[in-house]
């Protein structure tokens, strides 16, 4: 590819990602009353998408095969099992991720 | 004589408010600069080996902002020249922001211009701190959005552009640090499970998005499990309007 060929790639990329972004925007703007469904949308996908962003971040685990799973399923559990007894989001994540790491690079 | 010292009262007062928004939006921040340095890295690094100088993991990491699509940017950028084909896949790659934009349409009101750049930055990690972060009512609630994205998008710059300079002359020790953001999403999806009352959506989200992942595979389960929350959300709501 030719340095302006990359650029174009480079920007159909940015072009990209920018829609994904501004459309509902665009779509629904601040100055007019945005529809009762859209609303409603609005209110009811965020613990959906929080769902499943759990579910994407850990989408490339084999169950199969490796260590099937099992670091990552010990480690969601300390997560959970911290953030309902002490509530602190820092805790949970730190906890989580240094356990995690013990885990994949001693145990496992 | 009397405007300047108000202009002066008034530029103290807005630097106050600047300041503590940016205190109060830090710790928010400082599990996804974890994640940013690390994963921002790891992909500087992939675009050094792949041949790249550290100008590209930088303005691309800067003009982007969007993890995953920068990923897949490095084979675009190795493969033959298709600027459609890129579109489209960023498009397909991303779809999912445009729930992140449906959620936030009331929250990002009346933020100003500072709106256009809370849009643009809006990747995973900072929709889900700014969604869910209880904020102060003494603190500017645009401010503070802004500063999470402002924040994120610096470590993720950051990262790419160190892992660029250095590339493989890196050793890691660091296996494992990637669940960083594993950690957060649970974190996050807990906080919200607490919070409400019926744990419908949640439960659909966790749900769908697994028998996607199943049905489709790690790297095409995304637009399918939205088209079903969507369907699923949507008959839900018909369902409750007849019962009301």
């Amino acid at each position: 590819m030719t340095l302006t060929q990359e650029i174009i790639t480079i920007a159909m990329v940015v072009l990209g990602t920018a829609i994904t972004r501004f459309l509902p925007f665009l779509a629904f703007p601040a100055g007019k009353p945005t529809p009762k469904y859209v609303q409603y949308l609005g209110k009811a996908l965020p613990p959906a998408i929080f769902g499943m962003l759990v579910v994407y971040s850990l989408r490339n685990v084999t169950i199969f095969s490796g260590s099937h799973g099992i670091p990552e399923l010990l480690a969601v559990l300390l997560v959970i099992a911290l953030h309902m007894w002490k509530r602190q989001m820092l805790l949970s994540i730190a906890g989580g991720t240094v356990f995690y790491m013990a885990l994949v690079q001693f145990v496992f | 004589m009397g405007t300047k010292v108000e202009e002066k009262a008034s530029k103290k007062a807005s630097t106050q408010v600047l300041k503590k928004a940016f205190v109060t939006a830090f710790p928010f921040t400082i599990p996804i600069f974890a994640g940013f340095w690390f994963l921002g890295m790891t992909y500087g690094i992939y675009m050094n080996v792949s041949g790249f100088s550290f100008w590209y993991p930088m303005v691309m990491s800067l003009t982007i902002f969007a993890g995953s699509v920068e990923f897949v940017a490095v084979n675009l950028l190795l493969g033959a020249f298709n600027p459609l084909q890129a579109l489209a896949m960023t498009l397909m790659i991303n779809a999912r922001h445009l729930f992140y934009g449906i959620s936030m349409l009331d929250r990002f009101r009346g933020t100003g211009l500072k709106k256009i750049y809370l849009i643009f930055g809006m990747c995973d990690e900072t929709f889900s701190i700014n969604y869910t972060a209880k904020i102060p009512e003494d603190v500017d609630r645009g401010w503070f959005m802004f500063f999470v994205t402002l924040l994120n998008h610096f470590y993720w710059v950051f990262g790419a552009t160190l892992g660029g300079i250095f590339g493989s002359l890196i050793t890691f020790s660091t296996e494992g640090l990637d669940f960083v953001m594993t950690a957060m999403f649970v974190v996050i999806f807990l906080e919200q499970w607490l919070k409400e009352e019926r744990h419908t959506s949640s439960l659909l989200g966790i749900g769908i998005s697994l028998l996607c992942l199943i049905a489709f595979g790690a790297d095409n389960f995304i637009i399918p499990s939205m088209i079903a929350m969507l369907g699923v959300l949507t008959l839900l709501r018909g369902g409750e309007r007849q019962k009301s």
